[in-house]
């Protein structure tokens, strides 16, 4: 035990010192928020673009009602236009409402594509103010008619209330939950892959260094290959914490400085990225912070730091056996690592296609199997879980945890003299199940 | 007293037979030579005596007790030959980690590499990372690790290779010192001037066996054919004689072999009967480079893989 600790020790405090965990851990941050705001940026500069357009021929229908968007649309009844002189006239596109035929078909000539977005938008507003004409027609008056769409515009809300065990009534929040179980399968997703990697290269080391013998004759395999896991687990931590600390001061420091209408489009923005990963969790989470207080955070983040470390140490140690047997190529881990990560993937396929039906058949076994609960199980817990699968999922990644362990200890025991030679699965099979 | 008992240990790999039923035991205090060709099976043996392997058959004794692999690490230690350091660590760090993970506090190790960092002139290593360091130096800093945590067994495998002879000399000086000081040294290498200069006691393995044991003197004898070196200046065909037979025959010297059962002293007469005047003779024992050379010929000097049921 004592040597497990020293082992891990050793691991942290090199790792944390490394300049590239100062870098990745300080530089992180910054760039994703970065990205998140320089993307809103980018996004409102490119919707600012005006389009004027002139409309020629209007039979009469439209004049009246056919109103664009102060922001992205204007329409300018014109007659002197055609064409082929609009642009000279500062107009960007000339849509000519002449419509001979019964299509329903009119022709808008620009010199530049207008882009799905514009065509849709025009169509739209040509079918409202089209709409607006035929019930005029009908007899209603636009007075009336604007105070009715003014009244019914956002007037109802639906909201989903769940019936416990207990048969009480609680108040849920869809979009709260989608956000936290996608956001912590995302990042526990991310993390396996990083760490697993990490802990993967650092079994290397003792091999590329060739110290490996020196140090099995002092420790036990077993214990430095624990010793190493839990030290990198210990960083993954470390690191984690820092990213949310250095991600709140940041973004409060930038809802300070920076105009409300960009972070606003940043939140915006955010929500079409799902890699955004930890700040878009943070957003998000400030987003919703008033309907937030009727979900169970404790339970959440217990489930999370549980299901975070017990899908790393499940994987980890597979991926130190991997780390055993492979030399100093790395090419040689890809072939290797790829039945390890197949599962990650997979569960990580299952969670973000089955979301919306976090109590699917699937998603029920999938949270059951410790290759893919971490991921899923995570995904179903804001939404609410019977605590006899909770507990059912947690033993069984507890005991898979214990299996793969013990699996990969014996597989690194010999793995980690070997040099010059990767080991084939039917050489690893057997070390794994040979009497020691 | 026997600090070291090995009793028909056996480890088979999966193509070959590592080490095949090999005894022998070690006294306290004396360097002891293990000694083979390449593949021999002398690395597979030091790790089942270190506790990296653990030995399919046979038994091995520690300090007269059965060997605990978890606990008794703290008695031995090893350099082995494929060694290395961590390269990004530093120095001191380093040596500080190893002696923590042979069980020493951290206080008693700190003043014990301050010791052997002083007497090899390391002290200004201490803040340097091992990929700053020379070959050379690096084997010195393995060196220190190896024996810092005072050992009772120390196993060197090839300690000297890559060392010029400086360096060389200083690791032998210390090898003496820590065999004086009670401590025993199982010393692995091929290199055969080595072994007779330095152990007393050795061990040849070949394909997985013992093939020789004693101490240097015994083994020598063992293998003596009776030639002898006298120094006088002689002609051939005065030499004629039942006694002996020349092997070489120099202006100033002559490398006899006795025949049947004749003596030296039947030798000496026989000179000084034709009143010739001898400046020297003596016994020409063969050296270990000699007998190892004859005892391994002959054999497949590689060992071929063979299909284990």
């Amino acid at each position: 035990m004592n040597k497990i600790w020293l082992v891990l020790k050793r691991e942290y405090i090199t790792r944390v010192r490394n300049k590239t965990f100062l870098l990745s851990t300080f530089l992180l941050p910054i760039v994703m928020l970065l990205f998140i705001f320089g993307s809103a940026f980018f996004a409102m500069s490119s919707k600012e673009k005006l389009k004027k357009i002139a409309v020629i021929n209007d039979p009469g229908t439209f004049r009246a009602n056919l109103k664009g968007d102060s922001a992205s649309l204007i329409f300018d009844f014109k007659d002197n236009i055609d064409s082929t002189n609009f642009s000279t006239k500062g107009y960007d596109a000339v849509l000519n409402l002449n419509n001979d035929s019964a299509s329903r078909k009119f022709t808008i000539h620009s010199k530049k594509q207008l882009g799905i977005d514009a065509q849709g938008l025009i169509e739209s507003t040509l079918d409202r103010a089209y709409e607006i004409n035929q019930l005029q027609k009908k007899g209603i008056r636009k007075e009336t008619l604007d105070s009715i769409s003014k009244q019914s515009k956002g007037a109802f809300k639906v909201e989903n209330r769940l019936t416990t065990a207990q048969g009480k009534s609680q108040e849920v929040n869809a979009q709260l939950n989608y956000g936290v179980g996608f956001g912590s399968g995302i990042l526990i997703y991310i993390t396996m892959f990083i760490f697993g990697a990490m802990v993967m290269r650092g079994v290397m080391e003792e091999k590329t260094n060739r110290i490996a013998e020196v140090i099995v004759s002092s420790v036990k395999p077993f214990q430095l290959m624990m010793g190493k896991i839990l030290g990198i687990a210990a960083v993954g931590l470390t690191q984690f914490f820092l990213w949310i600390v250095l991600i709140l001061v940041l973004s409060t420091a930038i809802g300070a400085f920076i105009p409300h209408e960009l972070v606003q489009q940043a939140g915006e923005v955010n929500k079409n990225i799902p890699m955004g990963g930890s700040s878009a969790m943070a957003m998000k989470l400030m987003d919703v912070k008033q309907t937030a207080s009727n979900v169970n955070w404790s339970m959440i983040i217990t489930c999370f730091i549980f299901y975070f470390l017990g899908g790393y140490l499940f994987y980890a140690s597979l991926f130190a056996a991997i780390g055993s047997v492979i030399n100093e190529d790395p090419q040689e881990a890809q072939s290797l690592m790829l039945p390890i990560t197949m599962p990650i993937i997979f569960a990580f396929i299952i969670m973000t296609s089955n979301l919306n039906t976090p109590d699917s058949t699937i998603m029920v076994w999938a949270s059951m199997i410790p290759f893919t609960s971490p991921i899923v199980m995570m995904a179903r817990i804001p939404s609410g879980v019977p605590w006899q699968q909770l507990v059912v999922s947690m033993a069984l990644l507890i005991a898979g945890f214990l299996f793969t362990t013990w699996l990969a200890a014996k597989i690194y025991r010999t793995g980690i003299l070997m040099y010059g030679k990767k080991a084939s699965w039917k050489e690893m099979f057997k070390w794994a199940f040979r009497k020691s | 007293m026997n600090i070291l008992e090995l009793k028909n240990v056996q480890k088979y790999f999966s193509t070959q037979k590592a080490v095949d039923d090999i005894s022998f035991t070690i006294e306290q205090g004396s360097i002891f030579g293990l000694l083979g060709p390449n593949g021999a099976g002398k690395t597979t043996l030091l790790r089942m005596i270190t506790g990296i392997f653990y030995p399919d058959n046979g038994e091995i004794f520690l300090k007269n007790r059965h060997f605990d692999p978890v606990n008794d690490v703290r008695y031995i230690g090893y350099m082995p030959e494929e060694r290395g350091l961590y390269k990004k660590m530093k120095i001191g760090e380093q040596a500080l980690y190893l002696a923590q993970l042979k069980g020493l506090s951290r206080s008693d190790a700190m003043k014990k590499i301050k010791a052997w960092f002083i007497k090899f002139e390391m002290e200004s290593w201490w803040n340097k990372k091992v990929e700053d360091l020379s070959k050379g130096m690096s084997q010195k800093l393995q060196f220190v690790t190896t024996v810092l945590h005072e050992p009772e067994l120390i196993i060197l495998d090839e300690p000297f290779s890559g060392l010029d002879p400086v360096n060389a000399n200083l690791i032998k000086d210390e090898i003496f010192n820590l065999a004086k000081n009670g401590s025993t040294v199982i010393f692995s290498t091929h290199r055969m001037e080595q072994v007779e200069e330095i152990c007393d006691h050795i061990v040849l393995v070949n394909k997985g066996k013992k093939i020789l044991d004693g101490s240097v003197a015994d083994v020598k004898n063992q293998f003596k054919q009776n030639v002898y070196r006298l120094g006088a200046s002689t002609n051939a065909h005065n030499l004629m004689t039942y006694i002996f037979e020349v092997i070489k025959h120099q202006p100033n010297e002559l490398l006899l072999k006795l025949l049947h059962d004749s003596t030296t002293n039947d030798v000496l007469k026989f000179f000084i009967s034709q009143d010739i005047q001898i400046h020297s003779f003596n016994e020409v024992l063969p050296t270990l480079n000699e007998i190892f050379i004859q005892l391994v010929e002959g054999t497949p000097y590689a060992r071929q893989f063979e299909k284990m049921n």
